[in-house]
């Protein structure tokens, strides 16, 4: 059976939910009209959620992105200690990264084309309720009560069958926009334990590493101005082949204490 | 006849057209029963685009009710399926 007929029962059985039998055809009017006021009050309000969906995804880019420039910064440190190992594994983990940043920035298209439509929708509806509102006005006083059951009667099919179609491409963005908030919902616990993009501890990791060798670069350098000062103050030019005294007895039982 | 294009307009297509409207819908609805998702793309695609060229947009101000109703021209065979599938249950 032909599509559209199909199509064009099922939006017929929508609208006739929507329909109010007033006594009055005129009273209709008005009724329809607070129905259109009351849709274009859930269009906007979708509107309102789907850019707060589109907002927390960009804040979730933004953080997965600064955790990437982060392993970059670690993964040339480590190359600069000579330890590629390192530099390695922070390219690893920037890679896993960039594959969450592509995956983000497609459900961000997505999430803004649902609200470019709705925002269309939003706009759509807007001119249908400033044409209704003079529109009923003109009917109520022009049409004697014999037409207006015919007249006003196509009048607020036609009205309540726009509100369908609206409801129906709310109820569309919104069914995209939940599959998308589950996910960006996942996505915040995965953020926040490290658990998918490894982000807290493994960059922490790599951190530590890079952190240890400095430490110990700095030691290895205190270390060796030590010597040089010890060098310089012995007589011989050399460093004290047995301790000597009280001063040098003092100082092995302080390495082993600590 | 007045023609809806789901999410986006009303259109007045004249009754002669019917014919070749009738033809693009035959080939969306091989396309839905056959599962292809290309052909129903391209079908639906044809439809929406026919009504568009072949009709006269209404104006803000024209309250009728559609006789004929296209799927929304972006959807997908899944979608439109259950779209069609969402007819009986909810009557009344």
């Amino acid at each position: 059976m032909s599509v559209m007929k199909r199509l064009s029962g099922i939006v017929q059985a929508k609208t006739n939910k929507l329909l109010d039998k007033a006594e009055d055809p005129r009273e209709s009017l008005d009724l329809s009209y607070q129905k259109q006021l009351e849709s274009l009050q859930k269009v906007r309000r979708s509107v309102a959620d789907v850019t707060t969906a589109k907002k927390r995804i960009e804040l979730q880019a933004t953080q997965i992105q600064q955790q990437a420039d982060k392993l970059q910064q670690q993964a040339k440190a480590a190359l600069s200690q000579g330890n590629e190992d390192l530099a390695r594994e922070a390219l690893a983990r920037r890679a896993a990264l960039a594959d969450q940043l592509a995956d983000l920035q497609t459900q961000h298209q997505q999430v803004a084309a649902q609200e470019a439509k709705l925002i269309d929708t939003a706009k759509k509806l807007q001119a249908q309720v400033d044409a209704f509102r003079t529109k009923k006005e003109t009917m109520k006083a022009t049409y004697t009560a014999a037409e207006a059951q015919t007249k006003i009667g196509e009048a607020v099919s036609g009205i309540s069958e726009s509100m369908s179609d609206a409801g129906m491409s709310i109820q569309r963005a919104q069914d995209k926009i939940d599959s998308m908030q589950a996910r960006a919902g996942a996505m915040d616990e995965l953020l926040a334990s490290g658990a998918l993009t490894n982000l807290n501890q493994p960059v922490d990791d790599i951190q530590a590493q890079l952190d240890k060798v400095q430490a110990t670069d700095a030691v290895d350098n205190e270390l060796a101005a030590m010597k040089a000062e010890l060098a310089a103050d012995s007589p011989s030019g050399e460093l004290p082949a047995a301790p000597t005294g009280a001063t040098a007895v003092e100082a092995p039982s302080d390495g082993a204490a600590s | 006849m007045i023609v809806r294009i789901l999410g986006e307009a009303q259109y007045e297509v004249p009754d002669d057209h019917q014919g070749d409207l009738d033809a693009l819908d035959a080939a969306l609805v091989k396309a839905v029963d056959s599962g292809d998702e290309a052909a129903f793309l391209v079908a639906l695609r044809a439809l929406a685009d026919d009504v568009r060229k072949k009709g006269q947009l209404l104006a803000d101000d024209d309250f009728v009710p559609s006789h004929l109703v296209v799927p929304f021209a972006d959807s997908s065979l899944e979608e439109t399926r259950q779209l069609l599938a969402d007819a009986r249950p909810d009557e009344g």
